[in-house]
């Protein structure tokens, strides 16, 4: 466990939070180098099965980000994706599916610093969890402990 | 039922419909559905216990729209079903005749879809006893506990895809489990595709399930995965208020309020 790297994927909107994970690198601050960001147009993009996607590939965590409610760049998509993160999450739990995984937040292209706090405090979570055994053995994924760099 | 039996003569006989939904005596002591077209074949129509299929399902097939003008003998949750396909535009007064069987196994003759709608509102989609006891056992366990009792209830899924087959609302004519470019879901009896299998499901029926449990009756295995929609039932209301099947009503999820609450979003 000791050499374990989680490995986050997170799922971000063009908009806000891909700037504002921008900013946080022109900003030069420095935060976990365990996500891999994946662009999407807008958080209403971010379909539910996407996330089961990364699980199944392997992925220890998850990240799900965009705009505050009201900056939507398309006005409402950001409001749809509450609406489906709130009954997804809540599948997923009844289901039992580990819900402190995945975590969602709303980071603006201003929040540079908030983006890499939330990075750094999901690597840190996820690094107390230890690797997503339970999902990756349903996967038929090694579980054997990744290290990577 | 001799109400029903003589009121779908009499459409037949009139050619105001071309064909009555209902049940029929099946084999193995079972029901069935039963397409009327010769107004002398009214007399198989049957309407008992048994008789929980839900007949909406039908009403979307091509097959049976293709007929001509249709009326369909329909339950509590098959009016429901109804109700909701109509606000999805898939049936209309044009096309469709609702011979409705009350709770109380009377026979109500609706003119239109609006009357029905008004019919439907007035009873609640209500998760029975036994169903809800077992919710509450479930929400009790902890999340590890939950994660055996899914993996295993849906081990031996094959993914037959009666569940889909039996439910009304499982009308696309293409699902996103039918695609493999990409494959969006594995295709073979594996826990993983059956775990994604039954999660998609439940979410594309989130806001639209009427409860009518035909899923669950038409499992081969018994796999209790109409538990999965009916916490959506209640998280629906819980998070929003609930819904109720509405013509011309809002969908719950493809529309918001700014004001949704939720505790999980940083």
């Amino acid at each position: 466990m000791a050499d374990f790297e989680p490995r986050i994927v997170a799922f971000v909107c063009n908009w806000c939070t891909y700037a504002g994970a921008d900013l946080t690198g022109t900003s030069r601050i420095k935060y976990a180098s365990n996500v891999r960001i994946v662009r999407f147009p807008c958080t209403g993009r971010i379909d539910y099965m996407l996330l089961l996607k990364a699980f199944a590939e392997g992925a220890d965590g998850i990240i799900v980000s965009g705009c505050h409610p009201n900056d939507c760049h398309y006005t409402s998509g950001n409001f749809h994706a509450r609406r489906r993160w709130i009954m997804f999450r809540s599948l997923c739990d009844f289901m039992g599916i580990d819900t402190r995984r995945i975590k969602f937040s709303w980071v603006s292209a201003a929040e540079g610093a908030k983006w890499a706090d939330i990075v750094n405090a999901t690597v840190a979570s996820i690094r107390e969890l230890g690797p997503y055994d339970d999902y990756k053995r349903v996967a038929k994924k090694p579980v054997k402990e990744v290290t990577h760099g | 039922m001799d109400d029903l039996r003589k009121r779908a003569r009499e459409l037949l006989e009139t050619s105001e419909v071309k064909v009555v939904i209902g049940y029929e005596q099946g084999t193995a002591g079972k029901t069935r559905a039963l397409f009327v077209e010769k107004p002398e074949d009214t007399d198989k129509l049957i309407f008992d216990s048994r008789c929980v299929q839900n007949l909406a399902v039908y009403i979307t097939k091509r097959e049976v729209k293709d007929k001509g003008k249709m009326a369909i003998a329909a339950t509590l949750p098959v009016m429901r079903s109804i109700i909701q396909l109509a606000s999805e535009f898939q049936v209309n007064d044009n096309n469709l005749l609702v011979l409705g069987i009350t709770p109380e196994s009377k026979l109500v003759e609706f003119n239109s879809l609006t009357e029905v709608e008004t019919f439907v509102h007035q009873y609640q989609i209500e998760i029975d006893a036994r169903n809800k006891e077992m919710l509450d056992k479930l929400e009790k366990m902890t999340p590890s506990e939950r994660w055996k009792f899914w993996t295993d209830e849906l081990a031996p899924c094959f993914k037959c895809y009666a569940c889909r087959a039996a439910c009304p609302m499982c009308y696309c004519s293409r699902c996103t489990v039918d695609f493999n470019q990409p494959q969006w879901i594995p295709v073979p009896s594996h826990e993983l595709g059956n775990l994604e299998w039954h999660i998609m499901r439940a979410i594309h029926l989130t806001g639209r399930c009427v409860d009518c449990d035909a899923c669950y009756n038409a499992c081969p295995l018994g796999i209790p995965l109409n538990l999965l929609t009916k916490k959506m039932v209640e998280e629906a209301r819980a998070n929003f208020g609930g819904y109720q099947p509405a013509i011309k009503g809002e969908h719950l999820m493809s529309t918001y309020k700014p004001d949704d609450k939720e505790n999980f979003i940083q």
